[in-house]
């Protein structure tokens, strides 16, 4: 049949997608570890390593665990935007909805406001608030009594993230002008420069988890995302379905949300430019956008540590670029990839 | 009401006479208030979502997608009641999603993205997806509905060959004519109820059709086969 070596080329230009993603995150894994302002702006000389205590430990104890922690940040935003687009059938939901972000960034405001002293106050409360955005629009998303069950769950997350943002708006105007407002506004616009390998090590446990889920699933996100009643006589339950790959995705995003504040724009666009490459289907998707997502992180937080003296916020150069890029997408939507 | 293995039944009705709820209920979405649905004697309730889908297919009117899935993929989820919650298709689901889209001489549309399509190449694929399940009964809800004669001629003749394979066939319509065309047997629905059912040619009466639509209508014989026309009021 012809189909079949229809079918083998498509696969081998897919093969060489595969390869170019790996290598560049790879290329950018590598050229992130000697990127930044020590000991000359941009460049640090590998050879460096073998010489300089101090390089090595700059590597070893801030640029690592740094980068290892937005490869982390990158591939979890990405594919959960990818898992919320396809569970709630709309394209342009990302992260943000749900209550999730506004949460994360209330709890942080809150133990910043609070005891700020404490070790991982701000992480914990932020993952604390996190998780409860999400139980919140899930319970009051239970009582409407109108509408399908994914624009009740938006409605809902609408409304309490919302409420998360009015009482963000509260901790400020409370907070200390010269101390506590600062640091609150700069964690609100996120960033990775606090991270240590305790951070790391917060983060991985719900990372892992959440992308296993995710992983393990994709096939079947396909389903849920068609409508109710195919979804439904193709067998699928997807009630449980459905709550396993959202609290996967949900585990992931709170996580990093947590460490490195709201990262705006990577959840939305980057499952755009997979499914540009790959196809729609998620099966393919959700590998792509875990790689795509980390490299993308990876390179924006690379530009945010080293162009500036000072640290430039990471969620001010996601935006930017990712603006730049959707706007990109947009307007060569005639230019799509065809097998 | 018994529609039978292996043959063509239409649930023909005005708009609002309960087909959709009827379709819901025999796809176990929605419990009947009473009475039951069974299957080789077995009440669906008592089937497995899996096993249900694996017994009935679903065609829906139409189909809503945000997503720029290819044919070739968007059948390929008809596999899903053969593959595991945490499984991906294998080559064999491949080749069995192949074989039903030459089957219905979609070929050349397997990269196409499902957005592109026309209506009726449309009504194909989601026909292609029901019997890459495998089913033992396609159910249809308003197949024709939305299509042009040459795409209703080429929907009807493609389930009549599904018939003749053994595959049950049960659809809905509003359409006197599209029901005539090929079911054997016809359900006729009025405000929730059936008011009658049997073959085809004892159901499609004058009597029967304008106690059904409120109009008054004739039944004449073209070629052997019932088609009904509108009283003429005017005179």
């Amino acid at each position: 049949m012809d189909q079949h070596i229809d079918l083998a080329l498509v696969s081998r230009k897919r093969t060489r997608r595969w390869v170019i993603l790996l290598t560049g995150l790879l290329l950018v894994f590598t050229i992130s570890i000697f990127v930044g302002r020590y000991p000359q702006p941009y460049l640090m000389p590998p050879r460096l390593l073998g010489q300089d205590e101090l390089a090595r430990q700059l590597v070893l104890a801030l640029r690592l665990p740094r980068i290892l922690a937005a490869l982390m940040m990158g591939a979890s935003l990405a594919a959960a935007g990818n898992v919320l687009q396809m569970v709630f059938r709309n394209p342009l939901v990302g992260p943000g909805i749900l209550g999730v972000s506004q949460g994360a960034g209330f709890g942080a405001a809150l133990a910043i406001l609070t005891f700020s002293t404490i070790p991982l106050a701000v992480e914990l409360s932020a993952l604390l608030f996190a998780s409860l955005g999400l139980v919140l629009s899930y319970l009051i998303a239970r009582q409407l009594r109108y509408g399908g069950w994914v624009l009740r769950l938006i409605l809902s997350g609408i409304a309490v993230s919302a409420l998360f943002a009015a009482g963000i708006g509260l901790l400020k105007y409370l907070s200390d002008p010269l101390t506590q407002l600062p640091e609150i506004t700069f964690w609100l616009l996120g960033g990775l420069w606090s991270v240590t390998w305790r951070e790391v090590l917060l983060m991985l446990p719900f990372v892992t988890i959440g992308l296993i889920i995710v992983y393990l699933m994709r096939w079947r996100l396909n389903l849920l995302s068609l409508s109710e009643e195919t979804a439904f006589s193709l067998g699928s339950r997807m009630g449980r379905e459905r709550a396993l790959l959202l609290m996967g995705a949900v585990a992931a995003i709170a996580a990093v949300t947590a460490v490195g504040g709201v990262i705006g724009w990577v959840g939305l666009i980057i499952p755009h430019v997979a499914r540009r490459l790959f196809g729609a289907s998620a099966q393919l998707t959700v590998p792509a956008t875990i790689l795509m997502g980390a490299v993308f992180v990876i390179f924006c937080d690379t530009l945010a540590r080293s162009l500036r003296p000072g640290e430039i916020p990471l969620g001010i150069i996601t935006s930017l670029l990712g603006a730049l890029i959707f706007i990109l997408l947009m307007i060569t939507v005639g230019a799509r990839w065809k097998p | 009401m018994d529609l039978p293995a292996g043959s063509i039944s239409a649930i023909l009705g005005p708009n609002g006479a309960g087909k959709s709820t009827l379709v819901h209920i025999l796809l176990g979405i929605l419990k009947p208030s009473s009475g039951e649905v069974t299957i080789s004697g077995k009440n669906i309730q008592h089937y497995t979502r899996r096993e249900l889908s694996r017994l009935i297919a679903f065609v829906p009117q139409s189909e809503y997608t945000a997503f720029e899935f290819s044919v070739l993929e968007y059948v390929l989820m008809g596999r899903a009641p053969h593959i595991g919650m945490l499984q991906m298709p294998t080559h064999d689901d491949l080749v069995h999603t192949l074989e039903h889209l030459e089957m219905l001489g979609l070929s050349n549309l397997v990269h196409r993205s499902v957005l592109e399509l026309s209506g009726g190449e449309r009504q194909l694929v989601l026909i292609a997806r029901a019997l890459a399940q495998e089913p033992e009964m396609l159910l249809l809800d308003e197949p024709t509905t939305h299509l042009d004669l040459s795409n209703k001629g080429r929907i009807l003749s493609t389930l009549s060959n599904l018939a003749e394979r053994g595959v049950t066939v049960v659809y809905t319509t509003h359409d006197p004519d599209s029901a005539a065309m090929i079911a054997q047997f016809l359900v006729l629905m009025k405000e929730g109820r059936v008011l009658s059912s049997g073959t085809t040619q004892s159901v499609l009466s004058a009597e029967l059709l304008t106690e059904t639509y409120g109009v008054p209508v004739r039944v004449v014989q073209v070629d052997g086969q019932p088609v009904v026309l509108l009283e003429n009021h005017g005179g």
